[in-house]
């Protein structure tokens, strides 16, 4: 049935097609000379002959002597045909057989001799075969090392700027510093709120569960309170500002490379770490803790929300015990987080913009890279911090 | 020769020297070669620019001519070689003598290169703003009358998106032109645009040529705008990656001893 239904639809197909099928043939004579007959209609949508046969064959040791084409029987062409004979007349020359190409169409004749003119000249030094593992994993450390290198040489670049911004010589618009506060701050305001407020109902609702069973439900207060003021507040604003603000540093910046921006600052003289970076950099710091004090707030009120409407505690009590348990060196190790959470996500951002490449694909890889970058160092500076809060005795 | 410094007002006196009498090169490159990293585009180029000429750099696509511009504007440090302007090395100076070289260079980069979050106005005024001590009235008057002279001062309030790509190029002009400066560099100024536009930006680069005296270096293909404009050229081939010869376009097409160079600037022998 299957095969009945197979050779049926071959018919029809065969015959809607206008022309007939693509062909090959060789002929040999004995002094070695191949005839290549070639007829039929060779399109690209087509069924093609089995071309791996002819090659075997046209190539079989002996080799020919040369090459003559037959192709009066060719009634329809495209670049199908032409390009399987450009890497035919290629091999034959290079292994030394003449092509003689009079036998066909002169239109495949002039793209032939098209194909085969010299190619342009690449530049050396560029090589893109594929590596052995080894070696793939040796580059990797190098571009490791060397990418470290430059985040290190950017910082450098970055404090070089702020010494001079504090000696009053660096340049950038102040016009633009309010621009970008108002981008940085009041903009990310919606989305703080929300995911703070969420985050805190959260802790508050996990929390009160688990301190219901001891009848301590009014603790549900300072594990919220504690958590968002120490860590969370902090982790929350860094991570939205990253995905936010770090992101859209380094867009900003990677188009402006692409767009030869950054090169019209620097051939001005302007640097363009104090005219663009620095703005950037001191928006995020200055905002960043004001955030996060935002976001301190809006959690604790969702935590409020559960410890009130599931734990069934008062109002007053419960923020009564909230204000109890805070003490203001919580406080300041929030902010203090939230300020170098800031700097780093300003300084991933506008580091992979700068270093991004000059194509639309280098832009999206640089912010991609930005938002990856700020949330490992983001991880990293929190564990840090940590421990280093617990050395001076402010936890 | 006015000392530049952060100061020098916008409206100081252009060099005032007659051409004819100059004899030391404005620019000179010394066995310069050019490339990225390890590659080497361009080797051995030594040739002398001098002051006020309109110098064409030529030479097929892919040859190194932007790259040669990038070299020149202090973008790129040369592989080997010194490049002199006024006869101080550039590369070997200290940065900051370096940044003070380049101020007084103005650059119009093939794209326009326009400061994408500013108006065109704010793009000419940047450097004024940056390097002189203007009031800003008067940074408001310096940058209509550098927009007007490419005949844009309509649309100073525009951002750089809402104008077309020849009128970007032409604000790329008048920006370059922001701080009156002793060499301008333009990167394919006619490319992409119409024969017309063409022709104006070309007019207009003689016509800053009289009026500043300022010497401008051009990257161009563009046979038109190449004898309109050339005073002398350098012509860049890419298959020996170093320069085949220098000298006025139309007596290279004439005399020059090197077909390709001839073939170049007659269309091959048209
Ligand atoms: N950023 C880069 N890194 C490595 N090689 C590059 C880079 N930019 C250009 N090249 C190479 O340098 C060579 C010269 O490029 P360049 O842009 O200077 O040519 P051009 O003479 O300006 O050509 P066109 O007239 O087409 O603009 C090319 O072979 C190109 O592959
Ligand atoms: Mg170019």
């Amino acid at each position: 049935m299957r095969i009945l239904v197979g050779a049926m639809t071959d018919l029809v197909s065969n015959a809607v097609k206008p022309y007939p099928a693509a062909r090959i043939a060789l002929a040999r004579d004995p002094a070695g000379r191949v005839t290549v007959a070639i007829g039929g209609a060779w399109q690209l949508d087509a069924d093609p002959p089995d071309l791996d046969r002819i090659d075997a064959e046209l190539f079989t040791e002996p080799g020919p002597t040369s090459i003559v084409f037959d192709a009066s029987d060719l009634v329809a062409w495209d670049s199908g045909l032409v390009s399987y004979l450009a890497s035919v007349a290629w091999r034959c020359r290079e292994r030394g057989i003449a092509v003689q190409e009079e036998g066909l169409p002169e239109g495949i004749q002039a793209l032939l001799r098209l194909a085969s003119t010299v190619p342009e000249r690449r530049a050396e030094g560029r090589d893109e075969h594929a590596d052995p593992f080894l070696r793939r994993f040796g580059q990797d450390f190098i571009d490791l090392m060397r990418s470290t290198g430059e985040i290190l040489a950017f910082i450098g670049e970055v404090t070089l700027a702020l010494r001079s911004m504090i000696a009053g010589r660096a340049r950038f618009r102040r016009s633009e510093l309010w621009l970008l506060v108002e981008e940085v701050g009041a903009d990310a305001l919606p989305i703080i709120s929300l995911i703070s407020f969420l985050v805190g109902l959260i802790l508050g609702y996990i929390g009160d569960q688990q301190l219901a069973q001891f009848g301590a439900r009014i603790f549900v207060a300072d594990l919220v309170g504690l958590s968002i003021v120490i860590q969370m507040g902090a982790l929350i604003t860094a991570i939205v500002l990253a995905g936010r603000t770090g992101a859209a540093f380094a867009a900003q910046l990677g188009t402006m490379q692409v767009n030869e921006e950054i090169d019209a600052l620097r051939t001005l003289g302007i640097s363009p770490v104090e005219f663009l970076v620095l703005p950037r950099l001191i928006a995020l710091v200055a905002m960043t803790p004001l955030l996060a004090i935002y976001a301190n707030l809006m959690g604790i009120l969702g935590g409020s929300f559960a410890g009130i409407v599931v734990g069934g505690l008062s109002p007053t009590e419960y923020f009564t015990q909230t204000v109890a348990a805070i003490r203001w060196h919580h406080i300041t190790q929030g902010l203090i987080s939230a300020t170098v959470f800031g700097a780093i996500v300003a300084v991933s951002g506008c580091l992979r913009g700068m270093q991004s490449g000059r194509s639309a694909a280098a832009v999206g890889e640089a912010t991609t890279s930005a938002v990856v970058t700020s949330i490992v160092f983001i991880v990293i500076a929190s564990a840090g911090l940590t421990i280093v809060f617990d050395a001076i005795g402010l936890s | 020769m006015s000392p530049d410094g952060p100061t020098k007002p916008p409206s100081a006196a252009p060099l005032s020297e007659p051409i004819s009498e100059q004899a030391d090169p404005h620019i000179l490159l010394d066995a310069v070669s050019v490339g990225y990293g390890e590659t080497v585009i361009q080797r051995d180029l030594s040739f002398g620019v001098r002051r006020g000429d309109v110098f064409v750099i030529m030479g097929g696509s892919g040859s190194g001519k932007s790259t040669l511009m990038r070299s020149l504007i202090g973008l790129l440090a040369p592989q080997a070689g010194r490049i002199l302007f006024d006869g101080e090395s550039f590369w070997d100076a200290l940065q900051h003598e370096r940044t003070r070289r380049m101020r007084r260079n103005g650059v119009m980069y093939q794209s326009g290169a326009l400061w994408s979050s500013m108006t065109l106005e704010e793009n000419v005024a940047l450097p004024l703003e940056q390097y002189t001590n203007l009031r800003r009235s008067q940074i408001h008057e310096v940058a209509v009358y550098k927009l007007a002279l490419v005949g844009l001062s309509a649309y100073c309030d525009y951002y750089p998106s809402e104008i077309s790509g020849g009128m970007r190029k032409r604000v790329g002009v008048a920006r370059a032109m922001a701080l009156d400066p002793d060499i301008l560099f333009f990167d394919e100024p006619s490319a992409g645009l119409d024969p017309l536009s063409a022709r104006l930006l070309d007019d207009l680069i003689l016509e800053l040529r009289e009026s500043l005296g300022a010497t401008m270096v051009v990257v161009t293909h563009d046979l038109a705008s190449i004898f309109a404009i050339a005073d002398d050229s350098v012509f860049l081939d890419a298959a020996t990656q170093t320069m085949l010869t220098t000298g006025n376009p139309r007596d290279l097409r004439e005399h020059c001893e090197i077909k390709l160079v001839r073939d170049f600037l007659s269309r091959g022998g048209e």
